[in-house]
């Protein structure tokens, strides 16, 4: 039996137990990582695995299992787990499964899937992690160690059947390559990464560019120096950035909307941020690492525009979200294989701007270019933000010299209604921002 | 317990003639060592939010995993089947990573030392569902009628078992089952329609359902959260810039897991990467700084039987009055450098090769009177709970972040702050402790710790704690 035939023949095994709906998930997947270090092959790791859940809704009382064991009695022993359990559950006026009306899948190629990374064989992966590294350790003699270099290539196939009548299925490929060189100066030690990833292996950058990259991130933060506590501007550049990005997702999640756990419940329709600030959630750019074809309860993904210069304009709503709050799924339904959806995000992006990096610096004058961020310093309730901060100290808008050991500390609100975007947008992952300036935020040193 | 009376024996029928013909397989290219993990999970997870309990799943995952040592070299393969056929062909892929004549496993196996740190009274499976269910809807009347101000309240119940087996090339066998359960409560409270504040809260460990009745009931953790909630709705800004920091007992011990813990995991040291490398023998912390990783306590939520290699686990005094040492080893750092095992190598799951990692660590209790430590300092902040931090091990920088913390004026605990970051340098920070309480606490049972993609439970632990000086992330 193939995927869809066997979440299909599950889902019809709930409904022969009594289930009023049913939705089941199938996820295949295999996975090839290769390490090197210092040149040696140091972990080679190969492996498939599949797995399927179910969750079924007896009237409005919901109930849901997985399990790996396909055999028959494996399926049935789930199925009649998920039934026991929605006899324990409350009953949720809410609780369903989206509209018919609202299902479907978008048409044509995604661009999501690589026949190349699957043919791919390993002693080509290992030489390119070899020769990324190789690139690192050879750019200068400051670098002397390394946590290695890492290729992985991981195949997948997610088959999802609901009991409305929706069946699909996509393969997805992702193959990436990152470098971790360590480099050393006046006793203390620094590391950073690089990386690039793509569908498919012609998406990646060159194994050189990765290491150069890589050293080059390194070798600036050598001899860092604390400064002395202030309050500056701030410009986070676009890796760091899409942290950003990624906090305006946990404050315009519909889960937090309905249960008031973030600062823009309430908000609709209202100005939450400057108007150089446009955020947008596309599930459908060919390519990239958050496009497929439909979430995951069945609805298409498409392109919405969250936040349209600086006005909250939508919210990311899954059919249950939707529902509480009286509006339309957005395709945003996000689970593994099993229980309740929460909400998730195609491909979240930060609009470009104007300005270039060199611009945002001027602009910036005095303060921090921030090139990694530390720990969990940020909640979507009050927008307290306060995290950990590496990067380089901004001298009369240029890079002076690194900085490290402080902390940037502001309201998340203040942070948005200033911020300026860059133009720089890159896609490392399914959340992606330009470079970004915050004219003034606390910095805590000595 | 013999094989055929252990778990994967009776169920699966797994023969130690099994065990080694997949041994063989795995050595068939060479290599100095193979071994086996195989791995049964049954969980359970329940959930009230709006007062609703709106989810409800349970599942089961199995599998294993195959790992080859060749030299510094590792190959792994697993499935998540436990037919022959999937095990020979795991097998066969690890052994990839050896390329020489076949060697062979030692004849025979030899059973770990056996130790019950959390004996299961009944698997959890078998308990009836709706006294589990009972916990979260506790916690939501409690966390409710605790205060008005509560308006939102979500908890989370969750349990499983573990069955694991390892087998080695060297002959170790080890069998455990591993109970654990947790329950979290987080809660939201406004005032007059203001600004909400959460709170969260919890516990659990390697226990089961009596756990939630004997002190650590719903009740008191959802009045936890709901404290916590509330005492934030008059907080003001937290101070920016060095201030002397003051650490409540119990989970502020994450301050250990950040500063020193991750940078003495051998795996960093063998390879030169940690600010802590070379520095054994050396002052890292103040003299009145002793610091333990223990896996042998009752019942905690980091604690091992044995370990995921089949080692038994122990107590290791990683910093002693100030004195880094030793490190935290798996079988891979410990043969590579010859040093002693200490039953730290550790895995998420089958899908993970083993790596050094921590179970329960914390700092042993000193002699000065908590109210005394308070009193000694005129400006500065006591930090009473924390959410998470993040270390980077090559420079020693990490952070942690308060959750709940107050001013501290003229002696006296004063106002509440808000949330706020905590940066340091490990090698540097633990030698501002200039006062350390007789209050040891541990956490209460949530702890999880992430290290390149993997997570496993652990504990922390801490008395009250002085530091002179920290660079505290605030906004005033």
């Amino acid at each position: 039996m193939d995927a869809i035939a066997i979440a299909a023949d599950a889902a019809a095994r709930a409904r022969a137990l009594g289930a009023t709906d049913s939705e089941a998930t199938v996820s295949e997947g295999s996975e090839f990582s290769a390490e090197i270090r210092l040149g040696q092959v140091e972990q080679v790791k190969e492996a498939g695995s599949s797995a399927i859940g179910i969750r079924v809704l007896v009237g409005t009382n919901t109930g849901s299992s997985y399990t790996s064991d396909f055999s028959a009695e494996g399926i049935d022993a789930m199925v009649a787990r998920a039934m026991e359990l929605a006899r324990i559950t409350t009953p949720d006026p809410y609780a369903g499964l989206p509209d018919p009306i609202d299902l479907g899948s978008v048409a044509g190629d995604l661009a999501i899937y690589s026949e190349a990374t699957a043919a791919m064989e390993a002693p080509l992966k290992i030489e390119l992690a070899r020769r990324a590294e190789r690139a690192a350790l050879d750019t200068d003699p400051r670098i002397n160690n390394s946590e290695g270099a890492t290729f992985t290539s991981r195949l997948s196939l997610t088959a999802f059947v609901n009991s409305r009548g929706f069946e699909g299925s996509y393969r997805s490929s992702s193959c990436s390559l990152s470098c971790s060189p360590v480099a050393a100066d006046n006793g203390r030690m620094e590391r950073d990464y690089w990386f690039s990833l793509g569908r498919g292996p012609a998406q990646l950058d060159s194994p050189e560019e990765v290491g150069r990259k890589a050293a080059g991130r390194v070798l600036r933060r050598l001899n860092p120096r604390k400064v002395p506590t202030q309050k500056a501007a701030v410009v986070f550049e676009p890796r760091v950035a899409r942290s950003i990005a990624g906090h305006l997702f946990e404050l315009v999640s519909g889960d937090a909307i309905y249960r008031g756990s973030s600062m823009f419940a309430g908000k609709l329709g209202q100005t939450v941020a400057s108007a150089k600030l446009t955020l947008v959630d596309d599930g459908t750019l060919p390519g990239l690492f958050g496009t497929t074809p439909f979430d995951d309860e069945g609805v298409p993904s498409r392109r919405t525009t969250v936040i349209s210069a600086g006005v909250l304009n939508s919210f990311l709503l899954n059919s249950y979200a939707a529902r509480k709050l009286g509006l339309r799924t957005t395709g945003s339904a996000s689970r593994g294989i099993t229980g309740n959806a929460s909400v998730g995000h195609g491909n979240l992006f930060i609009a470009p701007g104007e300005a270039s990096a060199a611009d945002l610096l001027r602009a910036a004058g005095t303060g921090l270019y921030v090139t990694e961020l530390m720990g969990f310093g940020f909640n979507p309730v009050t927008g307290d933000y306060s995290r950990g901060a590496t990067g380089l100290w901004i001298e009369n808008g240029e890079l002076a010299y690194p900085v490290s050991e402080v902390t940037i500390a502001a309201n998340f609100a203040d942070m948005l209604m200033a911020v300026t975007p860059g133009s720089d947008l890159e896609f490392l992952g399914s959340v992606a921002a330009p470079a970004l300036l915050f004219p003034e935020v606390t910095i805590s040193g000595t | 317990m013999e094989l055929s009376e252990s778990f994967f024996g009776r169920h699966f029928g797994i023969t130690e003639r099994d065990l080694q013909s997949y041994l063989s397989t795995a050595l068939s290219r060479g290599g100095d060592y193979a071994d086996l993990y195989f791995e049964y999970l049954a969980s359970t997870s329940l959930s009230i939010d709006e007062a609703i309990v709106k989810s409800a799943t349970q599942g089961v995952t199995m599998g294993m995993g195959v790992r080859v040592l060749s030299g510094e070299r590792t190959g792994y393969a697993y499935t998540d089947s436990l037919e022959p056929d999937k095990i020979r062909h795991a097998a066969a892929v690890a052994a990839c990573i050896a390329d020489g004549p076949a060697t062979e496993p030692v004849a025979g196996f030899t059973e770990a030392a056996r130790r019950d740190l959390y004996p299961v009274l009944s698997a959890p499976a078998d308990q009836p569902l709706a006294e589990r269910v009972k916990l979260v809807q506790r916690a939501d009347e409690a966390a409710r009628s605790c205060d008005p101000r509560v308006f939102q309240v979500q908890a989370v119940y969750i349990d499983n078992i573990k069955h694991v087996l390892v087998a080695t090339s060297d002959g170790v066998l080890s069998f455990d089952r591993q109970p654990m359960a947790r329950l979290a409560v987080s809660v939201l409270a406004r005032e007059d329609g203001g600004v909400p504040q959460r709170g969260f809260a919890g516990g659990g460990g390697r226990v089961e359902l009596p756990f939630f009745s004997n002190g650590h009931s719903p009740e008191s953790f959802a009045r936890e959260a709901a404290r916590q909630a509330i005492v934030q709705l008059d907080a003001v800004e937290a101070p920016a810039g060095e201030q002397t920091v003051v650490l409540a007992p119990g989970w502020p011990g994450i301050l250990l897991h950040e500063a020193v813990g991750h940078g003495l995991e051998a795996d960093f040291n063998r390879k030169g990467v940690s600010a802590f490398s070379g520095r054994v023998g050396e002052l890292v912390a103040s003299p009145i700084v002793t610091v333990v990783d223990d896996g042998t306590m009752h019942s905690r939520r980091g604690s091992l039987n044995v370990d995921d290699e089949g080692q038994m686990t122990q107590r290791t005094v990683l910093i002693e009055n100030g004195v880094l040492r030793g490190y935290l080893q798996d079988r891979l750092s410990s043969s590579i450098t010859k040093a002693a095992a200490t039953g730290n190598g550790r895995r998420e799951s089958y899908h993970h090769v083993p790596m050094p990692r921590m179970t329960n660590t914390f700092m042993l209790a000193g002699e000065s009177d908590p109210d005394d430590i308070v009193r000694s300092v005129k400006k500065g902040i006591y930090c009473r709970n924390f959410g998470g931090g993040q270390v980077n091990i090559t420079n020693g920088d990490f952070v942690f972040s308060a959750t709940e913390s107050y001013l501290i004026e003229d002696g006296r605990v004063t106002r509440p702050v808000r949330g706020a970051t905590l940066i340091g340098n490990g090698p540097e920070s633990l030698k501002q402790v200039s006062m350390v309480g007789h209050d040891l606490k541990l956490d209460e049972g949530m702890g999880i710790c992430g290290k390149d993609g993997q997570s496993v439970p652990v504990g922390v632990g801490l008395p009250t704690v002085r530091l002179d000086k920290m660079t505290v992330g605030g906004t005033a």
